[in-house]
């Protein structure tokens, strides 16, 4: 018996990831559209202010709002969409069809990084465009690979919230946790603009690691180096994943054994 | 040793759902090109059954195969399409998609267009599944349990919350693809798409299998209409049971009773002159007559 080509099968899945959150405006408003206008209304106005000798505030927020993106993009698409294939029992069709889980895992890492970069073109596109972030083409391409690095992180978060939350709870954990952690770490205004407690805490936050790459990229001088973010990002990473794999399996004794 | 491998095939299956038994041991298998209905009323354990040979659980007892394969085992599923009684597809995509999608699991699958036909989607193909009516999903789902023209199908339930109308086109639709040689296995509360589409029903109930006959053999056995009359001077149970009721209940002066015949059931009490008002005669639905089936002795 002769066997489907897996190319076909991934290159249909992906696409049919694709479309999956293509055609659900909240989530491409919020991952291609949102981070270009909050950048229009915080960053234009006063993009070419120094924060840093040789930083501008534009450049500064282009990396905030592009680390936002990107893992907005990871959180949303294997959290929420994790939640909502386990309420309707789509997971259950899964199973028994002839689809091989490797595929069916890497089409939504293909489609999530396929966004993440969507977002961040659109992004970079528009602060090059409207001239609010003068970068050369070395330092977009730093901060795109570092942050679709680091976004493995947030596929792991994703996860766990997938696994953990409810279909109709998902959004709201994630509004719930996420958001207040991206605006925590700094990413929404500039650290040195909150308040103290917010600031005592964004240490131990995984997008105030994420986000220093990217600020990191366009000149700033971060507190942590490079090296430390990633090294600190794949702590988090190791945490998440190990939490989502403990879901997984919770789940998987519960419903498939 | 039999000469060809059975298509499905349950030795002594047993499930435990904590300290609950939904099978309690269950041996039957299917040889290529049956079509078989699997009958039941609610909670008698066919989609536990049916989990357990898609491999979607995994039996506490005894031994499940596919094509004398484990069901979990990738080789058995690629020659096996699916329906579950409830599950979704993701609401953004359309047919068409769908079924290329599906079709893309299997080796030698049915051309798009053809699996799009046989479960009557054409006008529909290029809609997304959420502007799909109830019976439309219901048939999209049969779309793509046939779109890799798999030599085994599972079909759970597949006419569950259909119209009468939904339901004959749907009988239709697995006919013809019955028709292609195929192995079929189906959940079914109803007797009659028993009767209409396989030609072994297994009668299952309360975990356990209590019949395992062609159709014909099976609808002797179980009453099929229920009479409900009030009466003034009704007859005693016995003397109903002597003409051939099952199940007779007395309450107040209403009167109600399952059998096969109804015509010589009422012919006779209107011989005897016993009042009948309020007279009705209706199809017995299967939980009532499972009764019936299971309190009789066996013959």
């Amino acid at each position: 018996m002769t066997s489907p080509s897996l190319l076909r099968m991934l290159r249909l899945q992906t696409r049919a990831e694709f479309l999956k959150l293509w055609r659900v405006p909240v989530f491409s408003f919020f991952s291609l559209v949102f981070p270009v206008m909050f950048f229009a209304l915080i960053g234009l106005g006063q993009a070419h202010e120094l924060i840093q000798p040789g930083v501008t505030f534009g450049a500064y927020f282009v990396a905030s709002m592009g680390a936002y993106a990107v893992s907005n993009v990871m959180v949303f698409s294997f959290g929420v969409s994790v939640a909502n294939e386990r309420g309707m029992k789509m997971d259950l069709l899964m199973r028994a069809t002839p689809l091989p889980p490797v595929i069916y895992l890497l089409a939504k890492v293909i489609t999530a990084f396929v966004f993440g970069i969507l977002s961040l073109v659109v992004l970079f596109g528009f602060a090059s465009l409207v001239g609010a972030a003068s970068l050369d083409l070395g330092t977009w391409l730093t901060m795109t690979w570092r942050l679709g690095l680091g976004a493995l992180v947030f596929i792991a978060m994703g996860f766990a919230v997938g696994y953990l939350a409810g279909p109709n709870s998902a959004v709201v954990v994630v509004n719930f946790i996420y958001l207040p952690i991206a605006f925590a770490s700094g990413l929404f205004f500039p650290l040195q603009l909150l308040p103290e407690f917010v600031r005592n805490i964004s240490p131990y936050l995984p997008l105030r690691y994420y986000g220093q790459l990217g600020w990191n990229a366009v000149g700033v001088k971060t507190d942590n180096s490079v090296a430390q973010c990633f090294l600190y990002l794949a702590i988090y990473g190791m945490v998440f994943f190990a939490i989502a794999l403990w879901a997984y399996r919770q789940e998987e004794a519960r419903k498939f054994s | 040793m039999r000469a060809q491998t059975p298509a499905v095939e349950l030795v002594e299956a047993k499930k435990k759902y904590g300290d609950v038994e939904a099978l309690k041991g269950v041996t039957f298998h299917i040889d290529s090109g049956e079509v078989v209905a699997m009958l039941g009323p609610n909670g008698a354990g066919k989609t536990t059954s049916i989990n357990l040979m898609l491999g979607l659980r995994k039996p506490t007892g005894g031994r499940v195969r596919l094509f004398g394969l484990d069901p979990e085992d990738l080789r058995a599923r690629r020659r096996c399409g699916v329906m579950l009684q409830e599950s979704g597809v993701p609401q953004a995509l359309k047919v068409r998609e769908l079924v290329e999608l599906f079709a893309s699991y299997y080796a030698s699958p049915l051309p798009q267009a053809r699996a799009i036909q046989m479960a009557g989607l054409d006008e529909v193909a290029h809609k997304q599944v959420k502007d799909l009516s109830g019976g439309q999903r219901q048939r999209l789902y049969f779309a793509l349990a046939i779109a890799g023209d798999p030599e085994l199908l599972f079909l759970d339930e597949p006419t569950a919350g259909l119209d009468v109308e939904g339901r004959r086109g749907f009988v239709q639709a697995i006919r013809d693809f019955a028709a292609s040689g195929k192995t079929i296995l189906m959940t079914t509360h109803y007797l009659v798409e028993a009767d209409q589409l396989a030609e072994r029903v297994l009668v299952i109930d309360r975990g356990l299998m209590i019949a395992d006959a062609p159709p014909a053999e099976i609808k002797a056995r179980v009453p099929g209409k229920r009479v409900t009359f009030t009466s003034r001077n009704p007859p005693p149970t016995a003397e109903l049971e002597a003409l051939g009721a099952h199940n007779v209940v007395l309450l107040d002066h209403r009167v109600r009773l399952l059998t096969n015949e109804p015509e010589a059931v009422l012919r006779e009490l209107f011989r005897r002159e016993i009042e009948v008002a309020d007279l009705e005669v209706a199809g017995a639905d299967l939980e009532e007559a499972f009764v019936a089936l299971t309190t009789k002795p066996k013959p």
